[in-house]
This record gives structure tokens, C-alpha cells and sequence, in this order.
């Protein structure tokens, strides 16, 4: 179990450094890394003293080298745009978008998996395809126009949620949350919905189509000859074993969330991170967009970590120490 | 001298849709005529788009050709300035809105082609690579899917999209935001088809017929050309033909988000985002049309994909 | 047993009537207020949350008449270079100092600093002084009977509070310079600023110790500004209710919201022209496919522009009927505007195309157009329709459409060719269009810093001499004269005047206030 770890963790932080090095391209090819630093107003000489400062007279590994020193100690330099450290910026806005990506998960797991279950167990039902058919209309629609739509239907017709923003959120000091007051609560309905939609109906069709796969095979049909109940056999044995290639999808696409956090906060005036990074984009604020790309990888790196050890739970075979390649 | 040879190929072209009608796929076409109407949809959105400079009435690219005061004119309705009518009404430019979808689809389906197919090309090519040879090359190409993953398609895109903003000169980024799509959609998309076609040559390389032309000394592009690719095509083309409505749904969000194709040239995407301004004012049929078309397109290419999987798979028929 | 009842049903009454005179007022806009130093920009968007936490010596109210604040009054002493303001006394800064002659020339001597670009209205005051603790005399480098008129959005700081935290001088905003001003706030205005999160949401409590108590309705007790950037989610947040009023309503969805019962819609004619400008300076364009020369530079070229416009079409389809013609960067009300001045210049493409043929572009030839996407009214769908109807005489434009914090300093800088912008005159005299638009750039901030390269030291004289003299025919014949050659240049041409439209629920009546500023003070309940 512990190489297990260790070789998913050596790995993951391979991955965080290829993204590294990415961003770091971006803040040296693209961006004039001294104007990140000090004003357009700075001298000649301060520019000067900056390049040595920052060592940009160094080759280019040891400027990588540097690089990722800066980043583990948090320094990721200075918005071009509202000239504050990046940071910061994305520190006050990421546990919006953490909320948001959460819920949406959350959203997208249990009625994923709850109408993938259903519609295997209950094909030929009218319920399962309507189910089937609104989930195909729902990945064949884009994302922000679902939003609007729901925008439409809950709020200005029913009534019943808001339509932007987050609500009453409550400061924790280091974290401000929307989860301890009812309006936020509200307001977290239709963007989370809208995040999760296409995630949920991606996770569903896999369920289905696995759960399906799984009830053909032999040793559900031995179960039942056993004389199990129907229960026990759909969801002892057949979701069990359902669940193992679904958990790989998963981490990969809930990985995504945040960086698909991007249209739902436009559209619902989210005050995340996404909705930072469209400004950032549009300004070309590249140590913003630098910064923002190691935080989607970082929360994606950690999702897979994860849904690495969750195999340990769900996969028997890996804790006998027969490691199971990936793929 | 002249019959001679186009007779052969003629005879040998019926046999073979003959054949095809014939297939398994094609009975499980005839059988689904929800299928069927998919692939209706489609062939006429296709049909649309590729002849829409002789179908629609005036070129929407063309900003010249337009008149402001047909601008918001309602479907079969008469304008009060200029008397004109439009089967779909007009947008806030005055652009006839069946042209704009005409010309959009176009946009849209090219985008969506084009970053398939290189999505296609890249990953059947790293995915064949790496299943065949396995090893330390399999894990890097591997680990590199890993990583694109990370990054969704939109993500890239408005990656690249800041990236060119800020080196290439302004005159520019109208012409470049179809291949910042094209690129940006296909290079995001390819690691799917590298883990399918990984998966599925590690299998074949070690059946008996593969390891026969290995023994006989066939070279290994040979073997992955003529054995192995031919039993990754069915699954590729499922892969293919989702990530086409993805690409096409991809590219429209892109637009919404302001890094898509501008809008003097109109996708459907372009239209749905100038469209959804009017959502509550009354002028519904400059949002509804471009969504409808969107809408159709999609559910349908996504809909054969589902047959084609389901066709394919004949265990779940 | 009846008596008591009725007691108590009073009692009850008066008990649910005070938390009801809590009013919370939610109002979203579709940008924000780029920073919240007072000094740092010269912006109409920042003006609108500042006049809430911040005030001038005097402001114009609803009805655009000018209204003391600060000032109880002003008067010309016996020097016609010196005015004398008095002081409102009494008054007292969010932080409880006492507002006093020393805070206004401070304020002034700031607004007038390197960094600050409200110094272009400035350029008039040589310096102000303190008579008494309530009395400042402003002493101007010639005769300016209009001084107050430069001063309805110079905003009034403290100075012990601006000395203790570190920001003397004005934000420097081209440089994205962050102090402590930008954040933090400390006025003498109706309200106080609780939280801030910029682009996000703004909340502003009421000024307990605010000085107007009795004077305006004040009916309102807490303030949230929100930012709603997309236009269908926000009028969805009005229609839903969720917010009382929204500011920019986007002309399309007037007619709907007007319709549906509890809400209303005010509209009129916004203090503000919408124009094109054009780089006619630079020998040769950035942006453009002419080698070695500026097309821009020859009047005919700007002569076709001017007629290819199609500006009925523009109003009709683009501004659904809420824009007046205009031919004139001077909106009507102002001092200087004429109706002859404001001739529409008509639409005539066949005109157009023969002043192209005469400047030698038969052809054509192409440029990009750089435009606004979130600061005048349907901005870009403005830009797009003016790309169709120059392509009708062969200028084939591309379209950079781009958000106002973006475009307005590369226009400072004089970086870009031809673009859209839009001015509005919180003066209202011709002189502001002039000075600013017209007259020989001078430097940031100051004189022409919004002129495309126009240079013409005939008028330069002229608009000088507008701001020193004190004979008014004397000086309405020169303004006259210069606004006619302004018109007639062409460096910018005008499309129209914009109208405002403010939708609230209709609990609220609030009338649109020509400069687009909503003073919260005077929002009444029903």
C-alpha cells in the first residue's frame, strides 16, 4: 500500500512540475517577466537590477529552478491587470469556485450513479427513457445556455432560487463560505446543477452501460442461482464491480470541474476564480492565467490521488499487492 | 477506350453498397428509426452547411451586404422600413437568420471535422505507439495524456486564445480564432483515442495472427497499419463521432466566452451568444433558431454515436 | 378590554413599522467602479458608487441643477481671478474628523497631482488657500467664471486620514497602482462603506452623522451595489426580484420590463455623445493596409466615413429608439450647443463612395476598428453595424471589441487608429469637449488627452482663451466659432446622444439623472 502511495505521489508531482514548466513558459515567452515585477513606470536600472534579481540572465533550467522555488513559497507574482499579488486574488476568490465544483460533484455522483443504476435495472421502463433521452438532450445543449434556461424557468418565472452570486456568505477568516446561511444555500442550486449536468449525465451512461456489462456475466448469474435477492445481487455484487472502471472516468472528469467552473460563474455572475481568469485572458494577464493553470492541475492531481486510494477500498485484488496497471 | 474503365469500378461500387445495405450495421440501421432520423438530421445539416453559398439569400460574412434596418424583423413577417420578409426573421444586424445558421453550421461543422479529425490522428497515432511498443515509451505517452486531461478543451483554447493576444498583432485575431479552435479542441480531445487504441493493440499484439507477421518479419508499421488499426477503427470512430457533437458544443461555449469566432463571422455558437440577449425581450427567434439547429445537430451526431457503439458491441443489442 | 386590545394592536403596529423603515436598497450594474480613489479616473462609472461615500463642494441633482454639498456658497471677490468658497460647517468625515478648509485644499492640490487624471479639469486652478477653517479662496490662472462647473465630481478627502495612510497623492491608475485608497474610503457622503469586493459586490450602511438629515428623504438604510456583467442574467435579477433596481438595462428588454406588473422603467436623454474618432495625426496608421500613408488624414476619407453612417438605421434597430441624432459631440442643454451646430450629417452612400474616389481609395482600403464592449449602450452592436456600412464603400474593417478598462488607456496613449467612444459633458459647456477632444494633446490628463492627434493652433488659441473669459457674448461668439470648426474636422464623428433607461420595482420612482448618477440620498419609498 505505502509504494502504492509513494509511486502515485512521485507522480503526481511529475505531473505538477510538466504543468510548471508550462506556466513558466508562459510567464518567460509571453509575458515580459520585469513588467510583471515593478510598474511600466520603472527605470532602465531597476529593470536591470530586477533582471539580475530574478536571475534572468541564468540559463533556462536554473530560471525553472528558481521558478518553482518561488512557487513552493507561495510567490506568484503580480497581476498585470489590477496590480495586486496573484495570489491573493485567486485565494479570495477560490472557495467560491470550491463550493461550486464540491456541490457539483456531489450532484453529478449520486444522480449519476442513482439514474445509471436505475436505467440498467429497469431498460424497457418509460421512466428510464425519458431519463435517457433528457440526458442526451442535456450534453447536446451547451452549458451556458442550460444556465440561462434555468435562470428563466427558477427564477424570474417560479421564483424559486436566485439567479446570481452567491448570497449571504459568512467569513471564516481564511475561507468564506455560502453553505451556513439560507441564501447562500439557495444560490448554490442552479450553478451547481448547471456544472454538474454534464458530468452527471457522463457518469450515468457509463454506469448504465457498465452495470449492464456486468449483469451478463457469469458470476451474477451464479449469484442468482444461488438464490440471492435481487437486491443483493444488483447492488452487492453488480454495482461493486460497476463502480471500479467508473471511478477512474470520474476522477478525471470531476478533475475538470473547476476548470469548467469558467462558464457557469459567467453566466451566474459566480464570484470564483473562473470568472477571474475570462478577465485575465482578455487582458492577457499572464501571470494570472500561469498561476490559474497550476491550480487546475493541482485540484485535478489531487482528485486523481484520491481516486487512487479510493481503489484500495472498492478493489480487493490491490491490497493482496497485485498492482493493477492504470489503464 | 473510355467505358472500359469506369465500367469496372461501377459495377464493383454497387456490389459494395449492395453489400453494405446488407450488413449487420446497416440491418441495425434500418431497424432504429430513431437512427434513422438522426442521420437524416444530420445528412441535412451537412447538406446545408456545404451548399450554403447557393442556398442561403446573402452572405452574413459579408458585412456589406447588409441592410441595419432589416435588423429584428420577425419570421414571415414584413419589415416596416424596407418590406422585406425572411422564412426566419432577422437578427439585431439584419442578417437573415436561416443564411446565419446556413453559414454558422458551416463554421461550426468545420471546426468540429477538423478538431476531430485531428484529435483522431494524434491519438490513434500515440495510442498505437504506445500499446505496441509498451514500455517506458507507453508510460511517457501515457503520462502525457494524463496531464492534457487536466486541461479541458476550454481551458486550452483560452489558453492559447491569451497567448496569441499577446503576441500576435490585433489585425490578426479575427482570421486566427478558427484554427485557435481547431488546434486548441483537437489537441485537448486526443488522449481518449490514445487510451482506447492503447488498450485495444495491446490486446491484438499478442494475439497469434499478430505475432505470425512478426515472425515472418513484417515491420512493425506494417503490422499496426494492416492488423492491429483496422480493430481499433470501430471504437475509434465511436470516440469520434461523440467528440464530434463535444467539439461542436465546445466551440459554441468558446463563443459565448468571448474567445470564439467573432461576430461579423458567425458560428452557431457566435448566433446562440448574440442570441441569448434577447431571451426575455420578445425577440425569441434570434436564440431560438441557432439553439434549435445546435440542438438538432448534436442530439443527432450523438445519437449515432450511441447507435454505432451499441452496433458495434453486438453483446448489448 | 376593547381599549387594551386596540393599544396593543397599536404597539404591535409601531413595532412592525420600525424594522420596516429599514430600507434595503439592492442594485446591481453591469460593471464596476474601477478603483475607489476619488482622484485616480476621470469616470463616470466610478463617479456613480463614489457620490454615495464621497462629495464635492457642489453636484448637480436629478434635475442637472447645480446643488451645493460641501459648499454653502461661492461668490467671484473683488480679484475676478479668486473665488471664495464658504464652507458647510458642522460636517464631519466617516471617521468622525471634522471636515475644515485644510481638507479642500488638500483635496485639490491632490486631484491636481501628476497621478491623478481628474487634473485635466483642473488645469484652470493656479491655487487654493485657507481664509478660515470654513472658507477657501481658489485662485485661478485667469478669469473662470465656470469654476464650479469643473468641480461637480471632485470629491472632497481628508487629509489627516490621507497623510496617515500613506496615499497624499492620487492612484496612479495606468500603472495599476495599488494604495490604500483604491480600498478603503473615508467621506463625508450619505453613506459608509461596510465590505468590498471588487467586481463582486459593494455594501454601503448610512451615514448616521450625515449632515443633510432633513434635507433629503434618505430613505434608505443599507446599499448593496452588485456587478451583474451578463445582460440576460441581469435582468433576470430584476425580473426575479432579487434586486430593486438595475442601472444599465439594455434597450432590447425595456419594453418587457416595463410591461410586468411591480416593475418600472425611467428613461431620458443621457448628458452623453457616441462618437468614432480617428487617428488623423500619425503619418502613417498601425492598423491599417495603407503604406506610407494615413488615410484617415485626408477630409474626404473622413467626409465619406461621416456620410456612410447610417445613424437612422443605428437608432431604429440598434438603440431600439433610445438615442437622439446627433451631429455634434455637444449634447443638447449645454452651454455652446445650437441646433444648427447639431445637424445630422444624411446618410448617402453614393456620396461616400464619389469622396472616396476623389481621396484616391476607390478600392477602398483596410483598418481596425477598436471598440468597447461593456462601457455606452450596445457599444459593439454599434461598431458592427458602422463595419456594414463602411464596407458599402470599400473600408473593410476589422472589429477589436474589447472591455473599457482596456480601452480607454491605450486612447491616452494614442494608441490606436480609429475607435468608438463616448463623452460626457459634467460641465455642461462646449469648453470640456474642446479642451479635451479637440485641443493639441498637452500630456495625461491634461489638455486633448482624449485628442486622436488633431492638432490646429488656431483652435488651440481659441479654446485656451475659452477658460478666462469673463465677457460671455465675447465668449459664446468664440465657442460658437471653434465648436463649428471642431465639427467640420471631423477627427470625431458623431453618431448620437444615448439615452439611459433605469428599471426598478415600482415601489421606487427614481427619475434618470442626465449625467447618469444616481444619488441614493434622494430615492424616495412609496
Amino acid at each position: 500500500m505505502l509504494a502504492f502511495v509513494l509511486r502515485r505521489l512521485f507522480q503526481a508531482i511529475l505531473v505538477m512540475l510538466v504543468v510548471a514548466l508550462v506556466s513558466f513558459s508562459l510567464f518567460r515567452f509571453v509575458g515580459d517577466p520585469i513588467s510583471v515585477m515593478v510598474g511600466q513606470e520603472a527605470t532602465q536600472e531597476d529593470r536591470e537590477r530586477m533582471r539580475q534579481e530574478l536571475g534572468l540572465d541564468q540559463p533556462f533550467p536554473v530560471q525553472f529552478a528558481a521558478y518553482v522555488g518561488r512557487i513552493v513559497q507561495g510567490e506568484f507574482g503580480i497581476s498585470y491587470r489590477v496590480g495586486r499579488p496573484v495570489i491573493d486574488l485567486i485565494l479570495e476568490r477560490l472557495p467560491a469556485t470550491l463550493e461550486l465544483a464540491f456541490c457539483a460533484a456531489i450532484f453529478a455522483l449520486v444522480f449519476g450513479v442513482g439514474f445509471g443504476v436505475f436505467t440498467a435495472l429497469r431498460r424497457a421502463r418509460f421512466s428510464s427513457k425519458a431519463i435517457m433521452t433528457f440526458s442526451l438532450i442535456g450534453v447536446s445543449l451547451p452549458t451556458f445556455l442550460i444556465g440561462i434556461g434555468l435562470i428563466y424557468l427558477f427564477s424570474v418565472e417560479l421564483k424559486w432560487l436566485p439567479s446570481f452570486g452567491r448570497g449571504q456568505v459568512t467569513d471564516l477568516g481564511f475561507w468564506t463560505t455560502g453553505f451556513l446561511t439560507l441564501s447562500g444555500l439557495k444560490s448554490m442550486v442552479l450553478p451547481a446543477i448547471t456544472l454538474g449536468l454534464f458530468q452527471m449525465t457522463l457518469i450515468m451512461r457509463l454506469v448504465r452501460s457498465e452495470m449492464l456489462e456486468v449483469l451478463r456475466t457469469d458470476y451474477i448469474k451464479f449469484a442468482r442461482a444461488r438464490g440471492l435477492s435481487d437486491r443483493a445481487v444488483h447492488f452487492g455484487h453488480a454495482l461493486k464491480n460497476t463502480l471500479i472502471p467508473v471511478i477512474t472516468i470520474m476522477g478525471i472528469k470531476l478533475g475538470s470541474l473547476v476548470a469548467f467552473a469558467i462558464i457557469t460563474e459567467t453566466v451566474f455572475q459566480w464570484p470564483g476564480v473562473g470568472f477571474l481568469f475570462i478577465a485575465s485572458v482578455q487582458s492577457v494577464d499572464i501571470p494570472l492565467m500561469a498561476t490559474y493553470l497550476l491550480l487546475v492541475a493541482l485540484f485535478f492531481v489531487t482528485i486523481n490521488l484520491i481516486v487512487d486510494m479510493l481503489y484500495f477500498i472498492v478493489d480487493p485484488r490491490l491490497k493482496s499487492g497485485v498492482a493493477l496497471a492504470r489503464h | 477506350m473510355r467505358d472500359t474503365p469506369t465500367a469496372l469500378p461501377r459495377v464493383s461500387l454497387q456490389q459494395k453498397l449492395f453489400r453494405l445495405w446488407d450488413s449487420d450495421i446497416a440491418y441495425s440501421f434500418r431497424q432504429s428509426p430513431v437512427t434513422m432520423a438522426a442521420g437524416f438530421v444530420v445528412l441535412l445539416i451537412l447538406i446545408g452547411a456545404v451548399f450554403a453559398p447557393l442556398l442561403a439569400t446573402q452572405n452574413p460574412f459579408d458585412p456589406s451586404g447588409l441592410n441595419l434596418m432589416d435588423g429584428k424583423t420577425a419570421p414571415m413577417a414584413v419589415n416596416e422600413f424596407t418590406q422585406n420578409s425572411y422564412l426566419l426573421g432577422t437578427d439585431d444586424q439584419g442578417r437573415d437568420i436561416l443564411s446565419t445558421i446556413l453559414y454558422g453550421s458551416r463554421a461550426s461543422l468545420l471546426v468540429g471535422f477538423a478538431a476531430v479529425g485531428l484529435a483522431m490522428l494524434i491519438g490513434v497515432t500515440l495510442g498505437l505507439i504506445a500499446g505496441y511498443r509498451g514500455g517506458i515509451v507507453d508510460s511517457i505517452i501515457m503520462r502525457i495524456a494524463d496531464i492534457q486531461l487536466t486541461f479541458p478543451s476550454i481551458l486550452v483554447a483560452m489558453l492559447i486564445f491569451g497567448v496569441f493576444r499577446g503576441v500576435l498583432p490585433v489585425q490578426s485575431h479575427a482570421t486566427l480564432a478558427v484554427p485557435v479552435l481547431i488546434l486548441a479542441i483537437g489537441f485537448s480531445d486526443w488522449p481518449q483515442y490514445a487510451r482506447t487504441v492503447r488498450g485495444v493493440t495491446m490486446v491484438e499484439r499478442n494475439k497469434e495472427y499478430v505475432q505470425a507477421a512478426r515472425v515472418i518479419g513484417l515491420a512493425p508499421l506494417t503490422i499496426m497499419i494492416r492488423h492491429v488499426l483496422p480493430n481499433v477503427l470501430g471504437p475509434v470512430l465511436v470516440i469520434g463521432t461523440l467528440g464530434l457533437a463535444l467539439a461542436i458544443i465546445a466551440e459554441a461555449t468558446l463563443s459565448y466566452l468571448g474567445v470564439g469566432v467573432p461576430p461579423t463571422q458567425p458560428s452557431l455558437g457566435t448566433l446562440i451568444r448574440v442570441g441569448q440577449e434577447y431571451i426575455a425581450s420578445g425577440e425569441w427567434w434570434i436564440l431560438f433558431f441557432p439553439s434549435l439547429t445546435l440542438l438538432a445537430l448534436a442530439l443527432s451526431v450523438n445519437l449515432l454515436g450511441d447507435w454505432l457503439r451499441d452496433a458495434l458491441n453486438p453483446k448489448l443489442r | 378590554m376593547k381599549t387594551f386590545a386596540l393599544a396593543a394592536a397599536l404597539l404591535a403596529g409601531t413595532a412592525l413599522a420600525l424594522p420596516a423603515s429599514a430600507v434595503q436598497f439592492k442594485m446591481a450594474r453591469g460593471q464596476d467602479a474601477t478603483t475607489l480613489d476619488p482622484h485616480a479616473q476621470n469616470s463616470g462609472q466610478n463617479f456613480n458608487l463614489l457620490h454615495q461615500i464621497y462629495e464635492p463642494l457642489a453636484h448637480r441633482d436629478n434635475d442637472a441643477k447645480l446643488t451645493p454639498a460641501l459648499a454653502t456658497s461661492w461668490k467671484l471677490t473683488a480679484d475676478p481671478t479668486v473665488w471664495e468658497f464658504k464652507l458647510r460647517p458642522g460636517v464631519k468625515f466617516h471617521n468622525g474628523n471634522a471636515f475644515t478648509a485644510d481638507d479642500v485644499v488638500f483635496s485639490l492640490t491632490r486631484a491636481k497631482g501628476d497621478k491623478s487624471q481628474m487634473k485635466g479639469l483642473l488645469t484652470s486652478i493656479e491655487s487654493a488657500t485657507k481664509v478660515d477653517d470654513l472658507t477657501v479662496n481658489i485662485k485661478t490662472n485667469g478669469p473662470n467664471p465656470l469654476l464650479i462647473n469643473d468641480m461637480t465630481n471632485l470629491f472632497i478627502v481628508d487629509k489627516q486620514w490621507a497623510e496617515a495612510n500613506n496615499v497624499v497623492n492620487s492612484q496612479d491608475f495606468n500603472a495599476k497602482e495599488e494604495t490604500f485608497a483604491v480600498r478603503n474610503t473615508n467621506g463625508t457622503g450619505p453613506f459608509v462603506l461596510k465590505s468590498r469586493e471588487p467586481d463582486v459586490r459593494t455594501v454601503m450602511t448610512a451615514n448616521p452623522a450625515y449632515w443633510g438629515k432633513g434635507q433629503f428623504p434618505l430613505k434608505v438604510t443599507e446599499v448593496t451595489y452588485s456587478v451583474i456583467a451578463a445582460a440576460p442574467t441581469r435582468v433576470a435579477a430584476l425580473l426575479s426580484g432579487e434586486v430593486d433596481f438595475i442601472q444599465d438595462v439594455p434597450v432590447q428588454d425595456i419594453a418587457r420590463i416595463s410591461e410586468t406588473n411591480g416593475l418600472r422603467v425611467n428613461s431620458g436623454a443621457e448628458n452623453r455623445s457616441i462618437f468614432f474618432s480617428l487617428n488623423v495625426g500619425d503619418p502613417d496608421l498601425k492598423f491599417d493596409t495603407v503604406e506610407g500613408k494615413n488615410p484617415l488624414a485626408d477630409l474626404r476619407v473622413r467626409q465619406a466615413i461621416d456620410s456612410a453612417i447610417n445613424r437612422i438605421a443605428i437608432q431604429k434597430v440598434v438603440m431600439a429608439g433610445q438615442s437622439t441624432l446627433s451631429g455634434t459631440l455637444l449634447p443638447p442643454g449645454s452651454d455652446g450647443y445650437s441646433k444648427e451646430l447639431d445637424t445630422v450629417t444624411p446618410h448617402d452612400v453614393n456620396k461616400a463612395k464619389a469622396l472616396m474616389k476623389d481621396a484616391g481609395y476607390e478600392s477602398g482600403f483596410g483598418i481596425t476598428m477598436h471598440c468597447p464592449n461593456n462601457r455606452y449602450v450596445n457599444d459593439e452592436k454599434i461598431c458592427q453595424a458602422v463595419v456594414g456600412m463602411l464596407g458599402q464603400i470599400g473600408i473593410k474593417v476589422t472589429l477589436e471589441a474589447r472591455p473599457m478598462a482596456q480601452h480607454s488607456p491605450q486612447i491616452i496613449e494614442g494608441a490606436i487608429d480609429f475607435y468608438l467612444l463616448g463623452w460626457g459633458v459634467p460641465t455642461f459647456d462646449g469648453e470640456y469637449v474642446l479642451k479635451f477632444l479637440y485641443h493639441s494633446r498637452e500630456g495625461k490628463g491634461a489638455y486633448g488627452s482624449y485628442n486622436p492627434k488633431y492638432s490646429n493652433p488656431e483652435l488651440d488659441g481659441m479654446i485656451k482663451s475659452l477658460a478666462t473669459e469673463t465677457d460671455k457674448t465675447k465668449r459664446d461668439a468664440t465657442m460658437a466659432k471653434a465648436l463649428k470648426i471642431a465639427k467640420d474636422s471631423l477627427v470625431h464623428i458623431p453618431v448620437h446622444n444615448q439615452n439611459i433607461a433605469w428599471a426598478m420595482k415600482a415601489t421606487y420612482d427614481i427619475p434618470v439623472q442626465t449625467e447618469n448618477t444616481l444619488y441614493i440620498k434622494y430615492i424616495d419609498v412609496k
